[in-house]
């Protein structure tokens, strides 16, 4: 009966701002053994609601159980898997590369082809901005590996649903 | 007029009709004791706060409205986690206030200080911080309505000192609604037809009722309902007394320690017709051959429920009570009549099941714990509220006391706490004064909330305990001799205080018996006499509780003696 394939869940909330809540969802997830691949939270228009984006692995009944149970939280306003839907995904990165003599030239014709930014600079390091969907970033990233990536800081996806309601 | 946070409390404890408390003070706590104190409403104020939560659970499902606890912070709130967690598990609407040390002192590890919202999280419906006094009204009112509405629960609100000294001015609120909290009561009708469909099809229907039942207040509806599809019923332990346990349609508890029949109609059933339950692994098995040859029908008010354990054909969200009315209307629409012959062959087979191994044990010269129980149930004509301890006691008491009204059976389903019975059977005689309680207990679980009978002693709450005394903690010795080559590690508990002894030590009877003539005679004097009685008897120490089917396995595999 159970389908074991592991699927990969983008699911967007909106949540009551308030203390305890983030906590109250993380929570959820450890206690009951689901995976958080990435968290984003922040404001929205509204003080008083926050919008989490989550990104989640699990088979489809796990991933079932993870909406319900999120929807069940009484400071869970909406909860909307969008990987039903047709949605937009991004994920910004920064990341401090070695910049060597012979490598600094292949290093910017990335940049340039991953429409990126050198956001920062100095005799040994480049600091790049990267945005993109997370299929981008992974394949960005495995071309600057080889130059020798130093530190990564990765903002998690953050999504939104194409329709309009 | 300003008012204290304290007085705000006591203004929508009348509101909410709030006419018992249990409770235990302390340093942050004393306000609201004091403010307490001057009001009509009853502190029955217990000797340690687990108590005083599992009072609350009692009183609750014997009210059938919320049990409301106050307790100090630090320890104090500590002691309720077993208490809330037990709750939770039950879905019994609790509310706990907690006091807090005072606002500016919150984080600094001040002296009785926990994060005792942090701490519960997991363990109640919905947990609160006060965080300012014009909070405070809107949030006890919040809390009451979150525990009693959508699938019940316990509510714990936290709210430091600063703020129940507090003044601010008060005007009563209106009822809460929450954007973020819409239970789903009336069931999508679209999949009622379907089931309705399903019924239809059935040569073998058997309906699975739980707790879900006995919360929404929905067993006329149940038995209506089993009679029209002619079907027999089997229940959770949480679900006993929903439907008649002296009825002919009657199966039994299924599970682990669930009666031959209700096991085997699982096994076989071609529709199984799940309503307010949720399907736990001490009812299931192993999953995979739970009722293999049934398409399931599942009803109940908490989608999580859903789909959670068991694949389902046809889920349905809704109350229990809303959504058996709703399959009622349906069937009067269609006309749909289930020919009294359709199931007969089906009945006549669960007939035989029933004849071939039904529930039973030999009583010969040591006391039997079974026998204790049956005669019990004569005596009180099965009219006494039973709460129970944990173990060997509380499955005798289920299978032997024929539950035929609900929230006549409260015990610790989810959790199986020990010591929940006698606290809560506390709390159910307050709720009912005229009614007998009894506890049935087990020599080791009685042991963990003993304290409580000074406070049955103080408010002359006239409580019976039935310990099963078989001098150990006979439900894992049953797991020794059965599945550990009768290693009996810890589980012996020869040393035990003289029962009767501690029963006189608090100023309430003591008796005991030892042996099988003595049992109706010390029933006949305990349950008659008019204060709290501990009756000893002292049952043969190896019995063990059958059928069984052991952790993980197929439940039509049991052992049957
Ligand atoms: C608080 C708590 N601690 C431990 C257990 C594990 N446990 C389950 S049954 C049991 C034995 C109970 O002994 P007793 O109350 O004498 O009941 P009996 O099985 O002998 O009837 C124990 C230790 C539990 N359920 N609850
Ligand atoms: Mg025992």
């Amino acid at each position: 009966m159970r389908t074991m394939t592991e699927e990969k869940h983008t699911i967007s909330l909106l949540v009551d701002n308030q203390p305890g809540v983030l906590s109250r969802i993380a929570g959820m997830f450890s206690g009951r053994g689901y995976n958080i691949e990435s968290l984003c939270v922040a404001a929205t228009m509204d003080p008083l609601v926050s919008r989490i984006t989550l990104v989640t692995t699990g088979d489809q009944l796990i991933i079932e159980q993870i909406n319900k149970q999120l929807n069940k939280l009484v400071n869970v306003i909406k909860v909307h898997d969008l990987t039903e839907t047709d949605f937009v995904e991004r994920e910004t990165a920064l990341v401090k590369v070695r910049a060597r003599p012979g490598h600094k030239a292949e290093i910017l014709r990335l940049v340039d082809i991953f429409k990126c930014k050198v956001v920062d600079t100095n005799t040994t390091h480049y600091t790049i901005e990267v945005t993109g969907t997370v299929e981008k970033l992974s394949a960005f990233l495995n071309l600057l590996k080889p130059m020798g990536i130093k530190e990564i800081a990765r903002t998690g996806s953050i999504a939104l649903s194409r329709n309009n309601k | 007029m300003k008012i204290t946070g304290a007085q705000i409390l006591m203004a929508i404890f009348k509101e909410e009709r709030v006419d018992t408390v249990f409770g235990m003070t302390g340093g942050a706590a004393i306000d609201i004791f004091d403010e307490l104190a001057r009001t009509n409403i009853q502190h029955i104020m217990v000797r340690h706060e687990q108590g005083a939560v599992h009072a609350a659970d009692g009183y609750a499902r014997a009210k059938r409205s919320v049990g409301v606890c106050i307790v100090t912070s630090g320890p104090g709130a500590t002691n309720t986690v077993s208490g809330l967690a037990s709750a939770y598990m039950d879905s019994i609407p609790v509310v706990v206030f907690t006091a807090q040390v005072p606002t500016n002192l919150i984080g600094n590890d001040a002296f009785q200080e926990v994060d005792i919202v942090g701490i519960t999280r997991p363990c109640t419906k919905h947990n609160y911080l006060v965080r300012s006094i014009e909070d405070l009204a809107r949030t006890v009112k919040e809390a009451f309505y979150v525990a009693r509405s959508g699938r019940p629960g316990p509510v714990l609100v936290d709210i430091p000192k600063d703020i129940i000294q507090g003044k601010t001015a008060y005007k009563p609120l209106r009822a809460p609604s929450l954007k973020s909290y819409n239970p789903t009561y009336k069931p999508n009708m679209k999949q009622v037809k379907k089931a309705i469909n399903l019924i239809r099809e059935a040569r073998k229907p058997v309906i699975f009722a739980g707790g879900g039942v006995i919360l929404s207040g929905a067993s006329r509806e149940l038995a209506e309902f089993a009679r029209r599809l002619n079907a027999p019923v089997t229940a959770s332990l949480m679900g006993l007394g929903a439907f008649p346990g002296t009825d002919e349609l009657w199966l039994g508890m299924p599970g682990m320690h669930g009666t031959y029949r209700a096991n085997m109609s699982i096994g076989s059933c071609d529709l199984l017709i799940g309503i307010g339950v949720r399907f736990d692994d001490r009812v299931t098995g192993k999953i995979d051959t739970f009722a293999p040859h049934a398409k399931i029908i599942h009803i109940d008010i908490d989608p999580t429920s859903i789909r959670k354990n068991i694949p389902v054909a046809v889920p349905i969200v809704g109350d229990c009570k809303i959504a058996l009315g709703e399959l009622k209307k349906l069937m009067d629409e269609e006309a749909l009549i289930i020919d009294p012959y359709k199931n007969k062959p089906w009945l006549d087979q669960i007939e035989e099941w029933k004849s071939t191994n039904p529930l039973s044990y030999e009583q010969m010269d040591i006391i039997k714990p079974q026998y204790v129980i049956e005669r019990l149930y004569d005596m009180t004509n099965g009219q006494a509220i039973i709460t129970t301890e944990v173990g060997q006691n509380q499955m005798w008491a289920a299978q032997y006391y024929h539950f035929d009204q609900p929230n006549s059976f409260i015990t610790s389903g989810g959790l199986g706490c020990m010591g929940f019975g006698f606290p809560a059977a506390i709390g159910a005689q307050v709720a009912s004064q005229d009614k007998l309680v009894v506890d049935i207990a087990g020599d080791g679980s009685i042991q963990m909330n003993i304290q409580e009978m000074a406070t049955a002693v103080q408010y002359s709450l006239p409580v019976k305990i039935v310990i099963l005394n078989n001098k150990y903690l006979g439900m894992v010795r049953q797991w020794q001799q059965l599945f550990y080559e009768k290693r009996y590690a810890s589980t012996s508990i020869d040393e035990a205080p003289d029962f009767v002894k501690l029963a006189e030590s608090y100023g309430a009877v003591g008796l005991r018996a030892t042996r099988p003539q003595e049992v109706v005679p010390v029933l006949k004097e305990g349950l008659s006499t008019p204060k709290p009685v501990i009756m000893d008897f002292w049952v043969d120490r190896e019995e063990c509780v059958y059928p069984m089917v052991p952790a993980g396995a197929p439940m039509t595999e049991m052992l049957l003696v």
